[in-house]
């Protein structure tokens, strides 16, 4: 996004459906009472939304078959499939399409139901060539190899890495939406079982059902609307590979590209921002990305999240619905950063309520460390 | 009609004949890995084939964990080649927990879910 979209788009409604275990659900039905929902939220209907932004992990045509199954003829339907990434990368094409007039009212939408359906992640991607022969188990394996070349570098521990997933369930504990409330020590993270060393059970993403939804308007008309507006200040991604072994350098993500360009649109800098929401598959992802969005310097993410210093009261609040550690984790999380972003600025987050968020920054990661797509989120105060 | 092999394909003969063989560039020089039509460096497209010396380093690392009475835990690894790329792959003949990055390895033509493959073993055994 360039400094011309700044301000341009905002969400007038957010939404979410079957979070934990949608039993006798399927995707699309999860899909489509998110969506439902974002719309309720926005005082809109079905009939109103002429952009579609969707993708699902079970499909290769999932654009097509969320439309059919909604009820609408979107004249503007993106697709575009980066992971858990797409999500934040449809702020963009939803902020051009309507920008462009292509659309007026944009919903973007997921939903899936992959804990109650098989318990493991669903996914229409082929395992690559030169890769699976050695199977490697997707994705943790990937994480676990950055993540040992991380604590080889720079001396990150396995404790600082389980500090990350103690602060996303401090979170999660004070958030009714989330799924995993109970309490989680480092000491519990380090004992868990061990998946991908380094890696323990505890430092994965949760498998959940859910779903959730975005309802986006021109900046134009954005005050006609029940909730306050949440404008899209700046987003940008950056894609450096799709397969693991293709990683340049395994420390550093293209969240350093889609970072410092969404900062440059929006015109803040990582100081700014009150509320951080990260797409945390593991808990490699939170240091990694930290330090690629300019938070703290390379090499030095393990300090900085050690000991409650990202957690309720800490330095930073990061991933303050719990994350998809602790809240959610519907086989992509992406939507759901911007979700809790746009909840603490409009100052109706399910769980702990920052005080006065005018900023927000949602991160998405799609794919192995693949896709990095990063979007930074303003009130009124901020245009 | 043509039935000039691919990259792909090129690569995976040479292993059928117990042979590693890697893309080199003729245009900038360097190596790169997965085999492909077109270098993924400068761009180029005229690649010629070299025999890989074998020798690598692990650059990462990772103990896949699995239930004894599904075949037990594995090692997963990248391995950097004296060439330059690096690629996806395990070491053999050691136990997976040690594995460890910047180790020297020593390729081989083994067998990966019953094709052949590229394994590693510990260089100084
Ligand atoms: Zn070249």
């Amino acid at each position: 996004m360039t400094g011309n979209l700044r301000g341009k788009s905002a969400i007038v409604g957010t939404g979410h459906a079957g979070f934990g275990e949608a039993h006798g659900l399927t995707a699309y039905e999860v899909m489509a009472q998110s969506a439902l929902a974002a719309l309720d939220d926005a005082g809109l209907k079905l009939s109103d939304v002429d952009g579609l932004f969707c993708t699902m992990m079970e499909d290769s045509m999932p654009g097509l078959m969320a439309a059919e199954y909604l009820g609408i003829e979107p004249r503007f339907l993106d697709s575009t499939m980066t992971g858990g990434s797409s999500f934040v990368n449809y702020l963009t094409s939803a902020t051009m399409a309507l920008e462009a007039g292509l659309c007026d009212v944009a919903l973007i939408v997921y939903g899936s139901n992959q804990r109650t359906a098989s318990g493991k992640l669903v996914t229409a991607s082929r395992p690559p060539a030169y890769e699976a022969p050695y199977n490697p188990r997707y994705p943790i394996s990937a994480y676990a190899m950055a993540a040992a070349r991380h604590m080889y570098e720079y001396g990150t521990t396995r404790e600082q890495l389980a500090d990350v997933a103690v602060a996303a369930r401090a979170w999660a504990r004070a958030n009714p939406e989330a799924f995993e409330r109970g309490p989680l020590s480092r000491e519990d993270v380090l004992a868990a079982r061990m998946v991908g060393d380094p890696l323990t059970v505890r430092d994965c993403c949760l498998v959940t059902d859910g779903g959730g939804a975005i309802v986006m308007v021109r900046a134009e008309r954005a005050r006609d609307f029940p909730k306050a507006p949440v404008y899209v200040l700046g987003s940008a991604a950056e894609s450096s590979h799709r397969q693991i072994s293709q990683m340049k350098d395994f420390t550093v993500t293209a969240a350093r590209k889609s970072g410092a360009r969404a900062f440059a649109a929006a015109g803040v800098s990582p100081s700014d921002i009150q509320a951080v929401e990260l797409y945390d598959a593991f808990t490699i992802n939170t240091i990694l990305f930290l330090e690629d969005l300019g938070f703290c310097a390379k090499g030095e993410g393990g300090a900085f999240v050690e000991g409650g210093r990202i957690a309720p009261g800490g330095v930073l609040p990061v991933n303050t619905n719990g994350g998809g550690l602790s809240c959610v984790h519907p086989g992509m999380y992406g939507i759901f950063t911007v979700i809790e972003a746009a909840r603490q600025i409009r100052g109706d987050a399910p769980g702990i309520q920052l005080n006065g968020v005018d900023l927000a920054l949602a991160h998405g990661n799609g794919g192995v460390l693949s896709s990095q797509v990063t979007a930074i989120l303003g009130s009124q105060n901020t245009l | 009609m043509t039935d000039a092999a691919g990259p792909d394909k090129v690569f995976r003969n040479a292993l059928a004949n117990q042979e590693i063989l890697l893309p080199r560039c003729d245009d900038c020089g360097a190596y790169h890995f997965f085999p492909r039509v077109v270098c993924p460096w400068c761009h180029g497209t005229a690649i010629s084939w070299q025999r890989a010396s074998g020798r690598g380093r692990v650059h990462t690392t990772t103990t896949v964990r699995r239930k004894p009475e599904r075949g037990g835990d594995y090692n997963l690894c990248m391995v950097e080649l004296e060439e330059g790329v690096r690629m996806m792959s395990r070491v053999e003949n050691i136990a997976p927990d040690d594995v460890v990055i910047d180790m020297e390895v020593k390729a081989f033509v083994g067998e990966a879910e019953g094709e052949p493959a590229v394994l590693f073993r510990p260089a100084e055994e």
